[in-house]
Protein backbone atom coordinates (compact mmCIF):
# COMPACT_ATOMS: atom_id res chain seq x y z
CA UNK A 1 0.00 0.00 0.00
CA UNK A 2 2.82 2.39 0.92
CA UNK A 3 6.20 2.02 -0.68
CA UNK A 4 9.01 4.34 0.30
CA UNK A 5 12.23 3.94 -1.62
CA UNK A 6 15.55 5.52 -0.67
CA UNK A 7 13.92 8.51 0.99
CA UNK A 8 16.38 11.20 1.95
CA UNK A 9 15.35 14.55 3.38
CA UNK A 10 17.80 17.35 3.97
CA UNK A 11 17.07 20.57 5.78
CA UNK A 12 18.99 23.64 4.76
CA UNK A 13 19.89 26.10 7.46
CA UNK A 14 22.05 29.18 6.98
CA UNK A 15 25.25 27.48 8.01
CA UNK A 16 24.75 23.77 7.35
CA UNK A 17 22.70 20.99 5.86
CA UNK A 18 20.91 18.75 8.34
CA UNK A 19 20.03 15.23 7.33
CA UNK A 20 16.52 14.55 8.64
CA UNK A 21 15.94 11.22 6.95
CA UNK A 22 18.84 9.21 5.58
CA UNK A 23 18.11 6.81 2.74
CA UNK A 24 15.12 4.98 4.20
CA UNK A 25 13.15 2.33 2.34
CA UNK A 26 9.98 0.91 3.87
CA UNK A 27 6.99 -1.04 2.67
CA UNK A 28 3.68 -1.05 4.49
CA UNK A 29 1.20 -3.70 3.43
CA UNK A 30 -2.50 -3.14 2.89
CA UNK A 31 -4.57 -3.43 6.07
CA UNK A 32 -1.52 -3.34 8.30
CA UNK A 33 -0.86 -1.21 11.37
CA UNK A 34 2.75 -0.19 11.11
CA UNK A 35 4.63 1.57 13.90
CA UNK A 36 7.70 3.76 13.65
CA UNK A 37 9.46 4.33 16.97
CA UNK A 38 12.38 6.49 17.92
CA UNK A 39 13.40 9.32 20.19
CA UNK A 40 12.53 12.86 19.19
CA UNK A 41 14.86 14.04 16.48
CA UNK A 42 15.24 10.56 15.02
CA UNK A 43 13.48 11.66 11.85
CA UNK A 44 10.33 9.60 12.27
CA UNK A 45 7.99 12.56 12.00
CA UNK A 46 9.75 13.83 8.89
CA UNK A 47 9.54 10.37 7.35
CA UNK A 48 5.80 10.17 8.09
CA UNK A 49 5.23 13.60 6.56
CA UNK A 50 7.00 12.43 3.44
CA UNK A 51 4.21 9.90 2.89
CA UNK A 52 1.65 12.60 2.08
CA UNK A 53 4.31 15.05 0.91
CA UNK A 54 3.71 17.58 3.66
CA UNK A 55 7.46 17.32 3.50
CA UNK A 56 8.93 16.80 0.04
CA UNK A 57 11.85 14.37 0.18
CA UNK A 58 15.12 15.60 -1.27
CA UNK A 59 15.42 12.32 -3.13
CA UNK A 60 13.69 8.96 -3.33
CA UNK A 61 10.23 7.84 -4.36
CA UNK A 62 6.90 7.73 -2.53
CA UNK A 63 4.23 5.38 -3.78
CA UNK A 64 0.83 5.16 -2.10
CA UNK A 65 -1.71 2.75 -3.51
CA UNK A 66 0.35 2.40 -6.67
CA UNK A 67 0.53 6.16 -7.29
CA UNK A 68 3.88 7.86 -7.55
CA UNK A 69 3.07 10.96 -5.49
CA UNK A 70 6.16 12.92 -6.46
CA UNK A 71 5.11 12.83 -10.09
CA UNK A 72 1.61 14.24 -9.53
CA UNK A 73 0.52 17.78 -10.41
CA UNK A 74 -0.57 19.90 -7.46
CA UNK A 75 -4.22 19.30 -8.33
CA UNK A 76 -3.79 15.53 -8.52
CA UNK A 77 -1.76 15.59 -5.33
CA UNK A 78 -4.65 17.29 -3.55
CA UNK A 79 -6.90 14.54 -4.81
CA UNK A 80 -4.47 11.86 -3.66
CA UNK A 81 -4.21 13.48 -0.23
CA UNK A 82 -7.96 13.05 0.19
CA UNK A 83 -7.34 9.31 0.36
CA UNK A 84 -4.54 9.70 2.92
CA UNK A 85 -5.95 10.79 6.26
CA UNK A 86 -3.71 12.27 8.93
CA UNK A 87 -4.02 12.97 12.63
CA UNK A 88 -1.62 14.94 14.80
CA UNK A 89 -0.35 15.16 18.35
CA UNK A 90 -1.83 18.65 18.70
CA UNK A 91 -5.14 17.69 17.02
CA UNK A 92 -5.01 20.82 14.82
CA UNK A 93 -8.73 21.53 14.84
CA UNK A 94 -10.04 24.88 13.65
CA UNK A 95 -10.94 26.72 16.86
CA UNK A 96 -13.48 28.98 15.19
CA UNK A 97 -15.46 26.05 13.75
CA UNK A 98 -17.82 23.65 15.48
CA UNK A 99 -17.21 19.91 15.55
CA UNK A 100 -19.61 19.57 12.62
CA UNK A 101 -17.86 22.28 10.58
CA UNK A 102 -14.43 20.84 11.30
CA UNK A 103 -15.38 17.45 9.89
CA UNK A 104 -17.44 18.98 7.09
CA UNK A 105 -14.41 20.98 5.95
CA UNK A 106 -12.63 17.84 4.77
CA UNK A 107 -15.70 16.86 2.74
CA UNK A 108 -16.08 20.35 1.31
CA UNK A 109 -12.43 20.26 0.31
CA UNK A 110 -13.19 17.12 -1.68
CA UNK A 111 -16.15 18.77 -3.36
CA UNK A 112 -18.83 16.62 -1.74
CA UNK A 113 -22.40 17.89 -2.12
CA UNK A 114 -23.97 19.76 0.77
CA UNK A 115 -26.84 17.35 1.35
CA UNK A 116 -24.45 14.41 1.47
CA UNK A 117 -22.10 16.23 3.86
CA UNK A 118 -24.64 16.49 6.70
CA UNK A 119 -25.38 12.79 6.58
CA UNK A 120 -21.76 11.76 6.27
CA UNK A 121 -20.61 13.98 9.18
CA UNK A 122 -23.26 12.44 11.43
CA UNK A 123 -22.15 8.98 10.36
CA UNK A 124 -18.50 9.78 11.14
CA UNK A 125 -19.28 11.30 14.53
CA UNK A 126 -21.33 8.22 15.33
CA UNK A 127 -18.31 6.08 14.46
CA UNK A 128 -16.00 7.99 16.81
CA UNK A 129 -18.69 8.27 19.50
CA UNK A 130 -19.15 12.04 19.53
CA UNK A 131 -22.56 12.54 17.99
CA UNK A 132 -23.84 14.50 20.99
CA UNK A 133 -21.04 17.07 20.62
CA UNK A 134 -21.80 17.99 17.05
CA UNK A 135 -22.46 21.69 17.69
CA UNK A 136 -19.73 22.34 20.24
CA UNK A 137 -16.47 24.16 19.67
CA UNK A 138 -13.09 22.46 20.13
CA UNK A 139 -12.38 24.56 23.22
CA UNK A 140 -15.30 22.81 24.94
CA UNK A 141 -13.85 19.32 24.35
CA UNK A 142 -11.31 17.22 26.23
CA UNK A 143 -8.08 16.07 24.58
CA UNK A 144 -9.43 12.63 23.79
CA UNK A 145 -12.59 14.08 22.29
CA UNK A 146 -10.57 16.49 20.16
CA UNK A 147 -8.53 13.58 18.84
CA UNK A 148 -11.77 11.76 18.02
CA UNK A 149 -12.95 14.74 16.02
CA UNK A 150 -9.68 14.83 14.14
CA UNK A 151 -10.00 11.11 13.45
CA UNK A 152 -13.50 11.73 12.06
CA UNK A 153 -12.07 14.51 9.89
CA UNK A 154 -9.24 12.27 8.68
CA UNK A 155 -11.69 9.49 7.79
CA UNK A 156 -14.19 11.78 6.08
CA UNK A 157 -13.25 10.98 2.49
CA UNK A 158 -12.88 7.22 2.99
CA UNK A 159 -9.10 7.20 2.90
CA UNK A 160 -7.09 4.05 2.33
CA UNK A 161 -4.30 5.14 4.62
CA UNK A 162 -4.28 6.88 8.00
CA UNK A 163 -1.09 8.57 9.19
CA UNK A 164 -0.80 9.18 12.93
CA UNK A 165 1.81 11.70 14.04
CA UNK A 166 2.31 11.06 17.78
CA UNK A 167 -1.47 10.92 17.99
CA UNK A 168 -1.62 9.77 21.60
CA UNK A 169 1.43 11.51 23.05
CA UNK A 170 -0.59 14.40 24.44
CA UNK A 171 -3.18 12.16 26.07
CA UNK A 172 -3.36 10.47 29.47
CA UNK A 173 -2.97 6.66 29.63
CA UNK A 174 -6.69 5.90 29.78
CA UNK A 175 -7.55 8.18 26.88
CA UNK A 176 -4.60 6.75 24.96
CA UNK A 177 -6.07 3.28 25.41
CA UNK A 178 -9.49 4.32 24.16
CA UNK A 179 -8.03 6.12 21.12
CA UNK A 180 -5.87 3.08 20.34
CA UNK A 181 -8.84 0.73 20.52
CA UNK A 182 -10.74 3.08 18.20
CA UNK A 183 -7.84 2.96 15.73
CA UNK A 184 -7.74 -0.82 16.05
CA UNK A 185 -11.46 -1.01 15.37
CA UNK A 186 -11.34 1.16 12.25
CA UNK A 187 -8.37 -0.86 11.04
CA UNK A 188 -10.46 -4.00 11.29
CA UNK A 189 -13.83 -2.64 10.19
CA UNK A 190 -12.68 -0.43 7.35
CA UNK A 191 -9.56 -2.37 6.38
CA UNK A 192 -7.61 0.85 6.77
CA UNK A 193 -3.81 0.81 6.54
CA UNK A 194 -2.41 2.76 9.51
CA UNK A 195 1.05 4.16 10.05
CA UNK A 196 1.78 5.33 13.58
CA UNK A 197 4.81 7.15 14.82
CA UNK A 198 5.40 7.23 18.53
CA UNK A 199 8.03 7.16 21.23
CA UNK A 200 5.82 5.02 23.45
CA UNK A 201 6.49 1.31 23.14
CA UNK A 202 3.13 0.69 24.85
CA UNK A 203 1.42 1.99 21.73
CA UNK A 204 3.38 -0.36 19.50
CA UNK A 205 2.71 -3.29 21.80
CA UNK A 206 -0.98 -2.50 21.87
CA UNK A 207 -1.79 -2.19 18.19
CA UNK A 208 1.09 -2.46 15.72
CA UNK A 209 1.48 -5.57 13.59
CA UNK A 210 4.93 -4.56 12.49
CA UNK A 211 7.27 -1.80 13.43
CA UNK A 212 10.52 -0.08 12.61
CA UNK A 213 12.98 1.57 14.97
CA UNK A 214 14.60 4.80 13.84
CA UNK A 215 17.78 6.50 14.95
CA UNK A 216 19.61 9.45 13.38
CA UNK A 217 17.39 9.42 10.32
CA UNK A 218 17.87 5.72 9.59
CA UNK A 219 15.80 2.63 10.21
CA UNK A 220 18.00 0.48 12.45
CA UNK A 221 15.64 -2.42 12.97
CA UNK A 222 12.39 -3.61 11.46
CA UNK A 223 10.18 -6.63 12.03
CA UNK A 224 6.93 -7.96 13.43
CA UNK A 225 6.13 -6.46 16.79
CA UNK A 226 6.45 -9.86 18.45
CA UNK A 227 9.96 -10.46 17.13
CA UNK A 228 11.01 -6.95 18.03
CA UNK A 229 9.85 -7.55 21.59
CA UNK A 230 11.05 -11.11 21.98
CA UNK A 231 14.28 -10.84 20.06
CA UNK A 232 15.59 -7.30 19.78
CA UNK A 233 18.93 -7.02 18.03
CA UNK A 234 19.90 -3.37 18.37
CA UNK A 235 20.81 -1.77 21.71
CA UNK A 236 18.38 1.07 21.00
CA UNK A 237 15.54 -1.40 20.43
CA UNK A 238 16.40 -3.02 23.74
CA UNK A 239 16.20 0.25 25.61
CA UNK A 240 12.85 0.87 24.01
CA UNK A 241 11.33 -2.46 24.90
CA UNK A 242 12.67 -2.14 28.43
CA UNK A 243 10.14 0.64 28.94
CA UNK A 244 7.48 -2.05 28.63
CA UNK A 245 9.30 -5.17 29.81
CA UNK A 246 11.11 -3.78 32.79
CA UNK A 247 12.85 -6.46 34.86
CA UNK A 248 15.12 -4.54 37.14
CA UNK A 249 15.28 -6.29 40.48
CA UNK A 250 15.33 -4.17 43.62
CA UNK A 251 18.96 -3.80 44.84
CA UNK A 252 18.09 -5.24 48.23
CA UNK A 253 16.82 -8.43 46.66
CA UNK A 254 19.77 -8.60 44.29
CA UNK A 255 22.18 -8.38 47.23
CA UNK A 256 20.57 -11.36 48.92
CA UNK A 257 20.95 -13.61 45.85
CA UNK A 258 23.53 -16.36 46.43
CA UNK A 259 23.09 -18.65 43.44
CA UNK A 260 22.99 -17.99 39.74
CA UNK A 261 20.45 -15.62 38.28
CA UNK A 262 18.70 -16.65 35.08
CA UNK A 263 16.37 -14.75 32.84
CA UNK A 264 14.03 -17.07 30.98
CA UNK A 265 11.93 -16.01 28.07
CA UNK A 266 9.03 -18.15 26.91
CA UNK A 267 7.30 -18.05 23.58
CA UNK A 268 3.60 -17.79 23.73
CA UNK A 269 2.62 -21.44 23.65
CA UNK A 270 5.12 -23.02 26.04
CA UNK A 271 3.75 -24.13 29.39
CA UNK A 272 6.09 -22.30 31.68
CA UNK A 273 5.45 -24.00 34.99
CA UNK A 274 5.79 -27.48 33.51
CA UNK A 275 9.22 -26.77 32.03
CA UNK A 276 10.51 -25.30 35.26
CA UNK A 277 9.18 -28.06 37.50
CA UNK A 278 10.47 -30.78 35.14
CA UNK A 279 13.89 -29.17 35.22
CA UNK A 280 13.91 -29.04 39.00
CA UNK A 281 13.09 -32.73 39.14
CA UNK A 282 15.74 -33.85 36.66
CA UNK A 283 18.69 -32.03 38.20
CA UNK A 284 19.64 -31.50 41.79
CA UNK A 285 19.33 -27.76 42.14
CA UNK A 286 16.87 -25.66 44.00
CA UNK A 287 15.12 -22.88 42.13
CA UNK A 288 13.37 -19.80 43.23
CA UNK A 289 11.38 -17.50 40.95
CA UNK A 290 12.09 -13.86 41.86
CA UNK A 291 10.18 -12.04 39.20
CA UNK A 292 7.81 -12.93 36.41
CA UNK A 293 5.55 -11.30 33.92
CA UNK A 294 3.49 -12.31 30.93
CA UNK A 295 2.93 -9.56 28.38
CA UNK A 296 0.45 -9.96 25.57
CA UNK A 297 1.92 -8.61 22.38
CA UNK A 298 -0.59 -8.61 19.56
CA UNK A 299 -2.53 -11.13 21.67
CA UNK A 300 0.40 -13.56 21.76
CA UNK A 301 1.74 -14.04 25.27
CA UNK A 302 5.42 -13.37 25.92
CA UNK A 303 6.53 -14.66 29.31
CA UNK A 304 9.66 -13.52 31.08
CA UNK A 305 10.82 -14.95 34.42
CA UNK A 306 13.83 -14.30 36.56
CA UNK A 307 14.89 -17.20 38.77
CA UNK A 308 17.69 -18.00 41.13
CA UNK A 309 19.34 -21.43 40.94
CA UNK A 310 21.28 -22.83 43.85
CA UNK A 311 23.40 -25.97 43.86
CA UNK A 312 26.64 -27.47 42.51
CA UNK A 313 28.11 -25.59 39.55
CA UNK A 314 27.98 -28.75 37.45
CA UNK A 315 24.30 -29.27 38.20
CA UNK A 316 23.50 -25.64 37.45
CA UNK A 317 25.22 -25.97 34.07
CA UNK A 318 23.08 -29.04 33.39
CA UNK A 319 19.97 -27.13 34.40
CA UNK A 320 20.82 -24.30 32.03
CA UNK A 321 21.36 -26.76 29.19
CA UNK A 322 18.04 -28.39 29.98
CA UNK A 323 16.29 -25.03 29.87
CA UNK A 324 18.08 -23.89 26.70
CA UNK A 325 16.54 -26.82 24.85
CA UNK A 326 13.01 -25.99 25.90
CA UNK A 327 12.86 -22.26 26.45
CA UNK A 328 13.24 -19.72 23.66
CA UNK A 329 15.85 -17.66 25.45
CA UNK A 330 17.96 -18.17 28.57
CA UNK A 331 20.23 -15.45 29.80
CA UNK A 332 22.56 -15.61 32.78
CA UNK A 333 22.42 -12.32 34.63
CA UNK A 334 25.72 -11.23 36.13
CA UNK A 335 25.50 -9.78 39.60
CA UNK A 336 27.74 -8.95 42.52
CA UNK B 1 -18.24 79.84 24.04
CA UNK B 2 -19.75 82.06 21.43
CA UNK B 3 -17.19 81.08 18.89
CA UNK B 4 -18.13 77.42 19.27
CA UNK B 5 -21.81 78.09 18.65
CA UNK B 6 -20.78 80.20 15.72
CA UNK B 7 -18.85 77.42 14.07
CA UNK B 8 -21.34 74.70 14.96
CA UNK B 9 -22.55 74.22 11.38
CA UNK B 10 -18.95 74.05 10.21
CA UNK B 11 -18.08 71.65 12.99
CA UNK B 12 -20.92 69.43 11.92
CA UNK B 13 -19.76 69.44 8.33
CA UNK B 14 -16.15 68.83 9.38
CA UNK B 15 -17.20 65.84 11.44
CA UNK B 16 -18.90 64.21 8.48
CA UNK B 17 -15.97 65.04 6.22
CA UNK B 18 -13.68 63.21 8.63
CA UNK B 19 -16.04 60.26 8.73
CA UNK B 20 -16.14 60.24 4.92
CA UNK B 21 -12.35 60.34 4.54
CA UNK B 22 -11.75 57.68 7.17
CA UNK B 23 -14.62 55.55 5.87
CA UNK B 24 -13.47 55.56 2.25
CA UNK B 25 -9.84 54.86 3.05
CA UNK B 26 -10.80 52.17 5.56
CA UNK B 27 -12.92 50.48 2.91
CA UNK B 28 -10.08 50.63 0.39
CA UNK B 29 -7.67 49.26 3.02
CA UNK B 30 -10.04 46.37 3.60
CA UNK B 31 -10.55 45.66 -0.11
CA UNK B 32 -6.88 45.89 -1.12
CA UNK B 33 -4.89 45.63 2.10
CA UNK B 34 -6.56 42.42 3.22
CA UNK B 35 -5.74 40.43 0.05
CA UNK B 36 -2.21 41.86 0.03
CA UNK B 37 -1.67 40.87 3.65
CA UNK B 38 -2.97 37.37 2.98
CA UNK B 39 -0.72 37.16 -0.08
CA UNK B 40 2.27 38.14 2.08
CA UNK B 41 1.35 35.40 4.52
CA UNK B 42 0.65 32.48 2.21
CA UNK B 43 3.77 33.07 0.11
CA UNK B 44 5.89 32.88 3.24
CA UNK B 45 8.41 30.10 3.75
CA UNK B 46 6.88 26.74 4.59
CA UNK B 47 3.35 27.76 3.61
CA UNK B 48 1.25 26.28 0.86
CA UNK B 49 1.90 29.02 -1.73
CA UNK B 50 5.51 29.60 -0.80
CA UNK B 51 7.04 32.01 -3.31
CA UNK B 52 10.18 33.90 -2.46
CA UNK B 53 9.87 36.42 -5.29
CA UNK B 54 6.27 37.49 -4.81
CA UNK B 55 6.87 37.77 -1.08
CA UNK B 56 9.96 39.90 -1.63
CA UNK B 57 8.52 42.24 -4.26
CA UNK B 58 5.25 42.86 -2.40
CA UNK B 59 7.18 43.30 0.84
CA UNK B 60 9.50 45.90 -0.68
CA UNK B 61 6.67 47.92 -2.23
CA UNK B 62 4.82 47.95 1.09
CA UNK B 63 7.91 49.04 3.00
CA UNK B 64 8.57 51.76 0.44
CA UNK B 65 5.16 53.33 0.95
CA UNK B 66 5.30 52.88 4.70
CA UNK B 67 8.66 54.55 5.05
CA UNK B 68 7.47 57.81 3.48
CA UNK B 69 6.16 60.17 6.20
CA UNK B 70 2.46 60.74 5.60
CA UNK B 71 2.77 64.50 5.19
CA UNK B 72 5.31 63.93 2.39
CA UNK B 73 3.15 61.22 0.85
CA UNK B 74 0.28 63.72 0.74
CA UNK B 75 2.27 66.18 -1.31
CA UNK B 76 3.90 63.50 -3.41
CA UNK B 77 0.52 62.07 -4.40
CA UNK B 78 -1.04 65.40 -5.40
CA UNK B 79 -0.41 64.88 -9.16
CA UNK B 80 -1.87 61.38 -8.92
CA UNK B 81 -4.96 62.71 -7.10
CA UNK B 82 -5.32 65.46 -9.70
CA UNK B 83 -5.18 62.84 -12.45
CA UNK B 84 -7.67 60.60 -10.71
CA UNK B 85 -10.27 63.11 -9.48
CA UNK B 86 -9.39 66.27 -11.39
CA UNK B 87 -9.00 68.11 -8.09
CA UNK B 88 -6.74 68.05 -5.04
CA UNK B 89 -9.13 69.81 -2.68
CA UNK B 90 -11.79 68.34 -0.45
CA UNK B 91 -12.32 65.17 1.58
CA UNK B 92 -12.62 62.96 -1.49
CA UNK B 93 -9.21 64.07 -2.75
CA UNK B 94 -7.73 63.54 0.70
CA UNK B 95 -9.13 60.00 0.68
CA UNK B 96 -6.75 59.08 -2.14
CA UNK B 97 -3.57 59.61 -0.18
CA UNK B 98 -5.18 58.29 3.00
CA UNK B 99 -6.05 55.09 1.13
CA UNK B 100 -2.56 54.73 -0.27
CA UNK B 101 -1.19 54.98 3.26
CA UNK B 102 -3.84 52.70 4.74
CA UNK B 103 -3.38 49.79 2.30
CA UNK B 104 0.18 48.80 3.31
CA UNK B 105 -0.54 49.64 6.95
CA UNK B 106 -3.44 47.23 7.09
CA UNK B 107 -1.67 44.64 4.92
CA UNK B 108 1.11 44.31 7.51
CA UNK B 109 -1.44 43.99 10.30
CA UNK B 110 -3.29 41.29 8.34
CA UNK B 111 -0.03 39.44 7.79
CA UNK B 112 0.85 39.44 11.47
CA UNK B 113 -2.71 38.46 12.46
CA UNK B 114 -2.48 35.48 10.08
CA UNK B 115 0.87 34.50 11.54
CA UNK B 116 -0.85 34.02 14.89
CA UNK B 117 -2.79 31.08 13.48
CA UNK B 118 -1.48 27.70 14.56
CA UNK B 119 0.48 26.45 11.55
CA UNK B 120 -0.65 22.94 12.33
CA UNK B 121 -4.26 23.86 11.61
CA UNK B 122 -3.27 25.00 8.13
CA UNK B 123 -1.16 21.89 7.70
CA UNK B 124 -4.14 19.72 8.62
CA UNK B 125 -6.13 21.49 5.92
CA UNK B 126 -3.36 20.87 3.38
CA UNK B 127 -3.32 17.23 4.46
CA UNK B 128 -7.03 16.74 3.70
CA UNK B 129 -6.35 18.00 0.18
CA UNK B 130 -8.02 21.42 0.41
CA UNK B 131 -7.27 23.95 -2.33
CA UNK B 132 -5.39 27.17 -1.48
CA UNK B 133 -8.55 29.22 -1.95
CA UNK B 134 -10.50 26.94 0.40
CA UNK B 135 -7.79 27.19 3.03
CA UNK B 136 -7.77 30.98 2.82
CA UNK B 137 -11.56 31.27 2.84
CA UNK B 138 -12.46 28.62 5.39
CA UNK B 139 -9.42 28.46 7.66
CA UNK B 140 -7.21 31.54 7.56
CA UNK B 141 -9.92 34.24 7.42
CA UNK B 142 -12.18 32.82 10.14
CA UNK B 143 -9.24 31.92 12.38
CA UNK B 144 -7.65 35.36 12.01
CA UNK B 145 -10.96 37.23 12.26
CA UNK B 146 -10.52 38.70 15.78
CA UNK B 147 -7.04 39.91 14.80
CA UNK B 148 -8.33 41.29 11.50
CA UNK B 149 -11.03 43.28 13.27
CA UNK B 150 -8.64 44.58 15.93
CA UNK B 151 -6.32 45.56 13.08
CA UNK B 152 -9.10 47.41 11.34
CA UNK B 153 -9.73 49.35 14.55
CA UNK B 154 -6.06 50.30 14.77
CA UNK B 155 -6.08 51.36 11.13
CA UNK B 156 -9.24 53.45 11.61
CA UNK B 157 -7.76 55.29 14.58
CA UNK B 158 -4.51 55.95 12.74
CA UNK B 159 -6.53 57.24 9.81
CA UNK B 160 -8.38 59.67 12.07
CA UNK B 161 -4.98 61.05 13.03
CA UNK B 162 -3.76 61.12 9.43
CA UNK B 163 -6.96 62.81 8.30
CA UNK B 164 -6.05 65.82 10.40
CA UNK B 165 -2.82 66.11 8.44
CA UNK B 166 -4.74 65.72 5.20
CA UNK B 167 -6.85 68.63 6.41
CA UNK B 168 -3.88 70.97 6.37
CA UNK B 169 -3.54 70.74 2.61
CA UNK B 170 -7.21 71.34 1.99
CA UNK B 171 -8.78 68.02 2.79
CA UNK B 172 -11.33 69.39 5.20
CA UNK B 173 -12.48 67.54 8.30
CA UNK B 174 -12.07 68.12 12.02
CA UNK B 175 -8.31 68.46 11.86
CA UNK B 176 -8.59 71.16 9.26
CA UNK B 177 -11.04 73.03 11.48
CA UNK B 178 -8.77 72.77 14.49
CA UNK B 179 -5.86 74.19 12.54
CA UNK B 180 -7.80 77.00 10.90
CA UNK B 181 -9.68 78.25 13.94
CA UNK B 182 -7.66 76.93 16.81
CA UNK B 183 -4.12 77.39 15.55
CA UNK B 184 -4.19 80.23 13.06
CA UNK B 185 -6.74 82.32 15.01
CA UNK B 186 -5.53 81.36 18.50
CA UNK B 187 -9.08 80.29 19.45
CA UNK B 188 -8.51 77.81 22.25
CA UNK B 189 -12.19 77.01 22.76
CA UNK B 190 -12.51 75.72 19.23
CA UNK B 191 -9.24 73.87 19.63
CA UNK B 192 -10.47 72.08 22.77
CA UNK B 193 -13.86 71.34 21.27
CA UNK B 194 -12.31 69.65 18.25
CA UNK B 195 -9.87 67.73 20.40
CA UNK B 196 -12.70 66.49 22.61
CA UNK B 197 -14.66 65.53 19.52
CA UNK B 198 -11.67 63.55 18.24
CA UNK B 199 -11.22 61.83 21.61
CA UNK B 200 -14.87 60.80 21.64
CA UNK B 201 -14.62 59.53 18.08
CA UNK B 202 -11.48 57.50 18.79
CA UNK B 203 -12.96 56.05 21.97
CA UNK B 204 -16.10 55.08 20.13
CA UNK B 205 -14.19 53.38 17.30
CA UNK B 206 -12.02 51.52 19.80
CA UNK B 207 -15.03 50.38 21.79
CA UNK B 208 -16.89 49.25 18.68
CA UNK B 209 -13.85 47.37 17.38
CA UNK B 210 -13.23 45.61 20.69
CA UNK B 211 -16.87 44.65 20.94
CA UNK B 212 -17.01 43.11 17.46
CA UNK B 213 -13.68 41.33 17.94
CA UNK B 214 -14.92 39.87 21.21
CA UNK B 215 -18.19 38.56 19.84
CA UNK B 216 -16.46 36.85 16.90
CA UNK B 217 -13.86 35.13 19.06
CA UNK B 218 -14.81 31.47 19.56
CA UNK B 219 -11.65 30.30 21.29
Amino acid sequence: MIKLENITKEFQTKSETILGVDNVSLTVEKGEIFGIVGYSGAGKSTLLRCINLLERPTSGSVKVDGMDLLKLSSKDLRKARQSIGMIFQGFHLVASKTVFENVAFALKAAGVEKTVITKRVEELLELVGLKDRINQYPAQLSGGQKQRVSIARALANNPKVLLCDEATSALDPNTTKSILSLLKRINKELGLTIVIITHEMEVVKEICHRCAVMQDGRVVEEGTTYTIFSNPREPLTRTFIQTVLNFDLPPKLLASVQGKLLKLQFRGDTATEAVVSDMLQSVTVSGNILHGKVEYIQDIPLGIFIMELKGENQEIAKAIDYLRERVSKVEVIEHE
Amino acid sequence: MNSVIEILPELNQAFFETLLMVGISLLVALLLGLPLGILLYVTDRGLFLENKWIKRVVGIVINLIRSVPFIILLVFLLPFTQLLLNTTIGPLAASVSLSVAAIPFYARIVESAAREIDKGVIEAAVAVGASPWMIIKSIILPEAKPGLITGLTITAISLIGYSAMAGTIGGGGIGDLAIRYGYYRYDNTVMFTTVILLIVLVQFVQYLGDFIAKTTNKR
